[in-house]
């Protein structure tokens, strides 16, 4: 480090801590709103897991920051924020989709399931849960919310998938601790149970 | 011998959490107030930052504040390699320089566009061999090497030396490091078969699937920091250092770690943990960090890419007689890693090398951090010396699987420069049962049968690496309700060692599982020093730590009722629920009235004294604050000398289409030599994900960088081409040889590492004999490469090169 350089000189005026405090509740914070909440126009209706939530959401917001910051559905991850590795899969219209890539604006008048929306009323685990319990399918356990959700999708439009068609299935989801086996393991057996 | 728990599967605990979204990373922890903060990183691969103006930023609505390499490094950046938590001289474009904190991220990230960074550029390296030339640039402030004990250096060859090195020769410049055992000369001098090149294996990410956020607090003069670890107490000492702040203030909150492959096992690999936590500290406000892909590619870990010449010596009947290694490695941007070394002693281990030489050079680079990648080093030179090892046997008339056999370690061998022995090895065991499952006698006809464009190959690979340590300390306690808790430090990353190992105490004790909690988690739950559950040492070294608390809960359970029902210690035995009295049964006491007696006796019985007398740190705090509060097992395993070695085999079968340079697994089989078993669907699945991961390192993974810039390309999942359900065989099988190692209590070794070797050695054993036992002598393997080949294109002809395409 160059002794003469006086960067600290140029960092000026910091803010006194809570000066800026507004941030009364987190969701909100957490997305890049530029006002508090109560823009009449961005209020929005969701149905997120069979209820209908309403929510402030911003123009260029996704689906993944509107479930994991806005509505504490933290089960739907964040591994790349680009379409790329499946971690934020859930369910629209049935359909597997990267949460991450989707504008919350547009599923508006969908149905949305996420990974906390599976077990039933009792406890009782969704079959795919069931069965990757069963199979330990999970490693770290990152990508295994999307993986859930992208095996119940499958079953969803394919009861009874061939093995290859299971893998096929659930090519969108990248593991890196490589549990691929012992997932298509598991979405086998759920077919079974399911 | 029969266990109650060792060898059974069973659902541990976070299995649940894992599939329902309820187990939460650092990520999904938030607090009232809490802010968030961006990282501003380096735009270039070398420079020194001149001037910060922040005044603007920090004049936004909504900027609480900002931190700097000058906050966290009053008196200057050490000057060593290794990661720092912010700095003023990167090394690498994407280095953390400062972090802004504001209400949202948003608000962040537009206050990062008004900050003005004023940087010098600096020349930089993405080759070692282009810094390693004379005038050649250095990666770092003050040289291109790092010399122990010294500092940095600048390690030069003439222009010659280099060019030769290149195109295949045996480099003539005196290495930096180096070891020797036998009679190097006499080896080859009786060797009949003799292969010599140059060879090189690419770095390439991590890519965890959890970025390496975190979140942290103030409360009460204490530091809680949610973070990601491989484990807790291992890191948790070293976290509190970074931060500045007393251990006994810090707690380290890590349920949940989304995977870990070497790279967040110290504390020096994830000290921008401590970003969260020093801003916190002086905004005074929680603060989330999270950070984004192609942060966690920068500062994420990379593995050591390999640019070297071997020259091996076979005799007549196959044996190894001679090795000679000399590595340049690719130290990356912030220094780091051991692979060459071990690589060399991996060769020795496996192979039982006659004689060998090993020599080794290590440079920077301006790219990605490097450091321990599963099996550093082991996993790249298998995969290079796996099709070598076919040609030999071609050459001399010999089965490919029974070269290995007569290489292989076996009980009562040594390896590395100091003959370590093994504590026990059956490599010859693990290779029979591998053939039987994958039908090596049928099948190995199939080698290099065409239809169309279309041919098969066959491969046999063998993976290695030291996989057990000691040093490390148990901690059980029994309540008054009988219960048994388990206090474990050992990581969360998806091994599910942290439970599999906690299951020796139950075994001690012979209680259900049902009645046994495994404490682990946070570190204010009082956890005693754990294995960094790196190199492949959880089960081994935790098993004894878990093993040794429970023996000494059993001695103290037995001291208790004898002195209360009369009789000696030895009289004594338990059933899991009851200490009697072996001669009479019926006099006995329940373990809920033992470990409620011992409450009552306190002092050495609730580790208030008489404790081992070589207790980590860590763990003294844990039983400290844990003293007097029930029943307590407390044990320090004392160090051991020996190598338990994790060893693998794997039998493949590929098809390969030389239109397309692509290839399906066809079959892919791959057996485990570990000792004892002690969780086999955890064992399944450290198999399996090493599969995966060694088909990524023989086929696909590799670092590119944009040589004008030093621009990384390889940042996200995407380009860096993690194998993904596609590129990986419908059904991956497994097995296991499942014979004791006699210095580990149940008689466990680990795997997880050696699981990745085997794999990768096979692929790329499978490619060349496909191509007719063509030799690339690299890895990754690429369909380009192999494109280049069939058609004709020498990839000798691409220069021996790191971080860029090659063939
Ligand atoms: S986080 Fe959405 S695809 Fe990776
Ligand atoms: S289980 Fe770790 S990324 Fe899939």
């Amino acid at each position: 480090m160059n002794p003469k350089t006086t960067r600290r000189r140029f960092i000026k005026g910091v803010i006194a801590s809570g000066a800026a405090a507004t941030t009364s509740t987190i969701w909100f914070a957490a997305n890049g709103q530029d006002k508090p909440a109560g823009a009449v126009e961005r209020m929005i209706r969701i149905n997120v897991n069979g209820q209908v939530r309403t929510v402030d959401v911003a123009p260029q917001e996704t689906l993944a920051s509107t479930l994991r910051y806005k509505l504490g559905l933290t089960g739907t991850k964040l591994g790349c924020n680009r379409g790329e590795c499946g971690a934020c899969t859930v369910l629209v219209d049935d359909v597997p989709s990267y949460a991450c890539s989707v504008l919350t604006h547009s599923v508006k008048n969908q149905v949305v399931e996420t990974v906390e929306g599976l077990e039933s009323a009792n406890g009782t685990l969704h079959p795919v849960q069931q069965a990757f319990v069963e199979e330990l399918s999970p490693q770290c356990g990152y990508c295994t919310p999307g993986q859930v959700m992208s095996a119940v999708g499958l079953l969803r439009s394919n009861p009874n998938p061939t093995r290859e068609e299971a893998r096929q299935g659930m090519a969108g989801n990248i593991c890196r601790c490589g549990s691929y086996d012992s997932y298509l393991n598991g979405v086998m057996r759920a077919a079974d149970i399911g | 011998m029969a266990y109650m728990h060792i060898g059974k599967d069973f659902v541990p605990q976070d299995v649940p959490g894992k599939v329902t979204g309820r187990i939460k990373y650092s990520e999904d922890y938030a607090r009232d107030g809490m802010v968030y903060a961006r990282l501003l990183t380096s735009p270039v691969p070398h420079g020194r930052v001149v001037d910060i103006d922040a005044s603007e930023a920090l004049a936004m609505d909504g900027v609480i504040g900002i931190l700097t390499a000058d906050d966290v490094y009053p008196d200057g950046e050490p000057q060593s390699p290794g990661l720092k938590v912010l700095t003023n001289e990167p090394t690498l474009i994407g280095e953390p320089i400062l972090a802004i904190a504001a209400v949202d991220e948003k608000t962040a990230e537009d206050a990062m566009m008004k900050i003005s960074l004023t940087i010098e550029r600096l020349p930089f390296a993405l080759d070692p061999l282009d810094s390693l030339v004379e005038g050649g640039p250095d990666a770092y402030n003050g040289g291109n090497t790092f010399v122990f004990r010294q500092g940095f250096a600048s390690e030069k060859w003439s222009s010659d030396q280099v060019a030769a090195f290149r195109s295949g020769s045996e480099p003539t410049a005196e290495a930096q490091q180096s070891w020797e055992y036998g009679d190097l000369a006499a080896g080859f001098a009786a060797s009949d078969f003799v292969y010599e090149t140059n060879f090189s294996t690419a770095g390439y990410p991590h890519m965890s699937m959890e970025p390496r956020s975190a979140m942290s607090y103030w409360e009460n003069g204490k530091c809680y920091l949610h973070g990601t670890s491989q484990s807790l107490t291992a890191v948790a000492e070293g976290l509190a250092g970074i931060v500045g702040v007393p251990l006994e203030d810090f707690v380290f909150v890590n349920e949940a770690t989304g995977g870990g492959f070497g790279q967040r096992a110290r504390a020096g690999s994830i000290p921008i943990l401590a970003v969260p936590a020093k801003l916190s500290q002086k905004i005074n406000r929680p603060v989330m960090m999270r950070v984004t892909r192609e942060e966690e590619f920068t500062i994420g870990g990379a593995r050591q890419g390999l640019q070297g010449w071997i020259k091996v010596g076979f005799k007549a009947d196959g044996a190894m007689a001679a090795m000679d290694m000399y590595c340049v490695s690719d130290n990356g941007g912030k220094g780091g890693g051991g692979d060459a070394n071990s690589a060399a002693g991996g060769v020795s281990a496996l192979y039982q090398t006659e004689a060998m030489r090993f020599r080794n050079t290590s440079i920077g680079t301006n790219t990605g951090h490097r450091g321990a990648q599963r099996g550093p080093g082991e996993n790249q030179i298998m995969a290079v010396l796996a099709p070598i090892m076919d040609k030999a046997a071609e050459d001399l008339g010999l089965d490919r699987l029974e070269i290995r056999k007569l290489n292989a370690a076996q009980n009562g061998d040594v390896s590395g420069p100091r003959s370590q022995p093994f504590t026990s090895a059956y490599m010859p065991e693990a290779l029979e049962m591998g053939a039987a499952q994958f039908d090596w006698e049928t099948k190995r006809s199939r080698s290099r049968q065409t239809d169309g464009s279309k041919v098969r190959g066959l491969g046999i690979g063998q993976g290695y690496h030291n996989a057990g340590r000691s040093g490390m300390d148990g901690l059980i306690r029994m309540l008054p309700n009988g219960r048994l808790q388990i206090h474990n430090g050992v990581g969360n990353l998806g091994t599910y060692s942290y439970a599999s190992t906690s299951r020796a105490a139950a075994e001690v004790l012979k209680m259900d599982w049902a009645n046994c909690d495994v404490i682990t988690g946070r570190t204010d739950r009082h956890l005693p020093i754990s294995s960094p559950q790196d190199g492949s040492n959880s089960i081994f070294t935790n098993t004894r730590t878990c093993y040794g608390a429970a023996q000494d809960m059993l001695g103290k359970m037995k001291e208790i009722a004898a002195a209360d029902l009369g009789g000696d210690v030895a009289d004594y035995d338990i059933d899991g629920s009851r200490v009697f009295q072996m001669a009479d049964t019926s006099v006995g006491m329940t373990y809920a009235e033992v470990a409620t007696r011992g409450l009552e006796l306190g002092g050495k019985y609730t580790g208030e004294a008489e404790l081992p007398e070589e207790l980590n740190v860590v763990t003294a705090l844990a039983v400290e604050r844990l003293a007097g509060s029930a029943l307590m097992g407390v044990y320090h395993d004392p160090r051991h000398n020996n190598n338990p070695p994790g060893f693998t085999v794997t039998f493949m079968e590929i098809e390969l289409d030389k239109e397309t340079g692509k290839f399906d697994i066809l079959d892919l089989v791959t057996i485990a030599e570990c000792g004892t078993v002690v969780h086999p669907q955890g064992l399944a699945n450290q198999l399996r994900g090493g599969a995966v991961w060694g088909i990524g390192l023989s086929a696909y993974e590799r670092h590119l960088y944009d040589p004008q810039n030093g621009l990384p390309a390889s940042s996200g999942y995407w380009q860096s081409k993690i194998p993904t359900y596609l590129d990986t065989p419908e059904n991956i099988g497994t097995g296991w040889v499942d014979l004791p190692d006699p210095e580990n209590p149940v008689g466990a070794r680990g795997i997880g590492e050696p699981s990745m070797g085997a794999v990768s050695a096979a692929l790329n054993a499978a490619i060349s004999d496909a191509l007719d036992g063509h030799l690339f002598n690299a890895a990754p393997v690429t369909a380009d490469m192999i494109i280049n080949h069939v058609a004709g294109i020498s990839e000798n002809s691409v220069p021996l090169a790191q971080n860029n395409f090659r063939g």
